[in-house]
């Protein structure tokens, strides 16, 4: 079992390198051949087109394209994703510092809708059209018609500006406390791991809001999910004959169905985390969140082209590791799912 | 179970005990500013520093000279570009033949890490702002400053500067943000083989003088200023530790400095600074920038705008006052001639066009387009929340004589290859100069030297003979006749309307004091304070 598990991790990786290495070239191609010159765009307002031309030659934009992508790929395989003009840092350092931030709120933003989501959509699927259905009909209405970025002003607007409830929107921690010693570079973890209960109180009050407006988009996929899920699975025979045999309705809603609902909705976790990624970058610039997204929106705008490689990089190796890990937890929720399969 | 309860009252124990006081301790001493975006880099002489790098530059490091001060009509401060004053020069001394200066060093200044001042920092730090190309040794340039041989430390406290040729902008352009002086024993520990002017550590590290120590920089993030103690080139800066925050949100922005908690705040568009200006909870200061000029351009190369009548025409149809309302909202100023309010040669007699449509009609007739043409206004998206109001209202008039101009948005990344081009037949653009003379403007915009900034490639040798001849003018009467002629001739040949002048603004808590404007549009921490 276990050398088999290796081995499909193993082979899971081997086939996404073919993938990782078309990422590399299109995201190559795709940054080069965007309009704007960050030459020019460096060379600052009162450059004269020679400074334009020093610059240029600088960054190595003055050499041919298939000799920039060689320079390119040789950095990258020394682990060197090259340097952020916006930031003046080197991107991996930019990244590693930015990732924890980002991870956090997508986790904890995943982690908020799973908990109001499941629950939502079992009730409704329990009870069909009573009003706990309606309800879940309604939030997750709301949830995907609303503008990330306006839930996310709306929210501010009402609790920090109206209300005075939540903290200023300022990132991850107030301007006055300083942050907690890197150990995962989670801010809830890491404040735990120091004992500081007013810093951990501090970092979690920040992240209150955004975690909402992340969560809130991700609830109408995992509700209405859930929902369709169980009512097929409450109709089917094994049901049937669990609840003919005397077992406690408890037992036949959770351990019969629950269970055997779980599979799609585990698959769409995977498919809403991949998106509550892409949907950070918004709710990054809303909350001034020093995350990956905003990152790469910076560097977009300035047509920097190395953090937005990085970033694609990056993105997709979350993706390959992020659909490993959905494979593994298959087969530990649904026995028949065999890891050869 | 009572495993489950005790847990529970550690965390709410942790939560309660939490020491609530710290927060309010650090906030007396402690000046939190929030801006859009930060600084990419604490070297000003670095590969595309950027506009915020300037500012840490400024209070980081100490340059030999600065400005005075002086108070505008409307209350506020700013800096004065007439007077230059000492900051690492105790004082200075130009040759008498007027072909060199030589500065006398403060004795006791010192740089941050205790090291003292001497006139081979200066020299080192100039000879790398002359060196190292780019962005610096074109503003040196600027002040005929080109050669690493025109710098000479003569002693310890002592340094000379040669000039290649008399010209009024070299002392002025000791003064910038540009030539800072830098701690040369402490960069060179720094330096390699292959980057012998310590630039790759001189980004991320500060080794400077000024009234402020770098505590720590977490780029894109936050910058922390913590004064120096020791600074010995002006007054001891008031604030004890400077935060600066970056809140991408304008709108978020506005929320904080509203809600009390941020200090001062910078960024806004023209109607959020109007809004918070009416509401009279805060400080708001607009300074209109000075030399700066946001118009309209016409390619005077090719056709139709290379016909002065067509552009005449346009400049009869532009109705100023209704893009200033619009897209300013009051703030900044409106102007009719390439010269600044605050900018010497300011008269806004010289401007001989009104808003007037069938004037306009008849100019575009004579120059054979009657029937009006079709052709693209751009601007750049960067500056939308001005840019836009400004050309609808734009797009509206010309329509009304027959130009029909479709809008040719541009993203900020692409805007600069645009305009380097020079084919972009109508755009809306602006441009401001550092040193506060209105020939440092023309020289740029105007001159047939045909920079970057002279967007529409307008060329006239007599222009030009009078851009240099104001230059190299002493006589005051004979350069305010300069100065008239020039702006008659940019006004007649008209290849930018002139439409308003930007305003730099800032908001504040009421208690935060000593705001002063600067040409450079950054904030100087030294003069702020708060009680």
């Amino acid at each position: 079992m276990r050398a088999s598990l290796l081995r499909m991790v193993l082979r899971r990786f081997a086939a996404a390198v073919p993938g990782i290495v078309g990422v590399i070239v299109v995201t190559f191609l795709l940054n080069r051949a965007l309009p704007g010159d960050p030459a020019a765009f460096f060379a600052g307002p009162a450059a004269t087109q020679q400074a334009v031309e020093e610059i240029r030659a600088k960054l190595g934009l003055d050499k041919s394209l298939p000799e920039q992508f060689v320079v390119y790929v040789r950095d990258l395989a020394r682990g060197d994703l090259g340097r952020s003009l916006t930031t003046g840092q080197s991107v991996r350092a930019d990244l590693l510092a930015r990732l924890p931030a980002s991870l956090e709120l997508t986790v904890c933003g995943l982690v908020f809708a799973v908990a109001v989501a499941l629950p939502l959509g079992v009730l409704s699927a329990t009870r069909p059209g009573s009003w706990v259905d309606h309800l879940s009909r309604v939030l997750t209405t709301a949830g995907v018609s609303l503008p990330i970025f306006f839930t996310g002003l709306l929210l501010v607007y009402v609790f920090y500006y109206l209300l005075g409830w939540a903290p200023a929107p300022l990132g991850r921690l107030d301007a006055f406390s300083s942050p907690p010693k890197t150990i995962t570079g989670s801010f809830l973890l890491d404040s735990l791991a120091a004992g500081d209960g007013a810093l951990f109180l501090a970092a979690a009050k920040q992240l209150v809001l955004p975690t909402l407006t992340l969560g809130v988009f991700a609830l109408a996929p995992i509700a209405r999910m859930t929902r369709a899920a169980m009512l097929g699975v409450l109709g089917s025979d094994f049901v049937r004959t669990a609840r003919a045999s005397g077992l406690s309705p408890a037992t036949v809603l959770y351990t019969y169905a629950l269970r055997n609902a779980l599979l799609p909705v585990i698959t769409l976790l995977g498919m809403v985390f991949s998106f509550l990624l892409g949907a950070n970058v918004v709710v990054e610039k809303v909350f001034a969140w020093p995350g990956v997204g905003s990152y790469a929106l910076e560097a977009l705008i300035a047509s920097d082209y190395a953090p937005v490689q990085g970033f694609v990089l990056v993105m997709a190796s979350l993706y390959v590791l992020l659909n490993l890990v959905i494979d593994v937890l298959y087969g530990i929720i649904d026995a028949r799912v065999r890891i050869e399969a | 179970m009572n495993v489950t309860i005790s847990a529970v009252a550690i965390v709410l124990s942790l939560l309660l005990a939490a020491p609530s006081t710290a927060p309010a301790q650090g906030r007396s001493e402690t000046l939190l500013v929030l801006v859009e975006s930060g600084p990419n880099s604490m070297d000003i002489h670095g590969v595309g520093a950027n506009f915020r790098a300037y500012g840490a530059s400024w209070n980081l490091y100490d340059r030999l000279l600065t400005y005075g001060g002086k108070t505008l009509p409307d209350g506020t401060r700013s800096y004065d570009h007439a007077v230059l004053k000492p900051e690492l020069a105790e004082s200075w001394q130009v040759a008498a033949d007027g072909m060199s200066v030589t500065f006398k060093l403060r004795r006791d200044a010192r740089f941050h890490d205790g090291t003292p001042v001497t006139a081979r920092d200066v020299k080192w730090s100039f000879d790398r702002a002359v060196s190292v190309g780019g962005f610096p040794t074109f503003q040196m340039k600027a002040g005929a400053l080109e050669k690493p041989e025109q710098f000479a430390a003569v002693d310890d406290h002592t340094f000379r500067v040669s000039f290649l040729r008399k010209d009024k902008w070299t002392l002025p352009d000791l003064a910038v943000p540009v030539p800072v002086v830098i701690n040369s024993t402490l960069a060179k520990k720094n330096a390699t083989d292959k980057d012998p002017w310590a630039m790759e550590w001189l980004k991320n590290n500060e080794a400077g003088g000024g009234g402020y120590k770098l505590e720590s920089w977490k780029p894109g993030q936050e910058t922390i200023y913590v004064r120096f103690d020791d600074w010995k080139s002006g007054p001891l800066p008031k604030i004890r530790r400077v935060i600066v925050r970056e809140v991408p949100s304008a709108g978020n922005r506005r929320a904080l400095i509203e809600r009390g908690d941020a200090d001062v705040s910078v960024d806004f568009p023209p109607k959020d600074m109007a809004d918070l200006a009416r509401g009279g909870k805060l400080t708001v200061v607009g300074t209109p920038v000075e030399n700066a000029l946001i118009y309209v351009g016409m390619n005077a190369k090719n056709p139709p705008f290379a016909n002065v009548k067509v552009r005449q025409a346009v400049a009869h149809a532009i109705p100023r006052e209704k893009i200033f309302e619009a897209a300013m909202f009051g703030r900044g100023a409106l102007l009719t001639t390439p010269i600044a309010t605050n900018t010497f040669g300011h008269d806004p007699s010289l401007n001989p066009y009104r808003t007037d449509p069938p004037r306009a009609k008849a100019l575009l007739a004579e120059a054979g387009y009657a029937n009006g043409f079709e052709t693209t206004l751009s601007f750049d998206l960067g500056n939308a929340t001005i840019y836009e109001p400004a050309a609808l209202l734009l797009q509206e008039a010309l329509a009304a004589i027959g130009i029909k101009a479709t809008l040719n948005k541009i993203p900020p990344a692409n805007w600069r290859t645009a305009l380097a081009k020079k084919d972009l037949p109508l755009f809306i653009n602006q441009f401001g100069g550092w040193l506060n003379y209105p020939e440092y403007f023309f020289l740029w915009t105007y001159h047939g030297q045909n920079s970057l900034f002279n967007t529409s490639s307008y060329q006239n040798p007599e222009m030009d003979r009078l851009i240099e001849a104001a230059h190299l003018e002493s006589d005051p009467t004979k350069y305010a006749e300069t100065v008239r002629a020039f702006t008659r001739i940019a006004l007649a040949d008209v290849p930018k309307v002139p439409l308003m002048q930007p305003a730099l603004d800032v908001a504040m808590q009421k208690n935060v004091t000593g705001y002063q404007y600067w040409f450079h549009r950054q904030l100087d921490f030294r003069t702020l304070a708060k009680p």
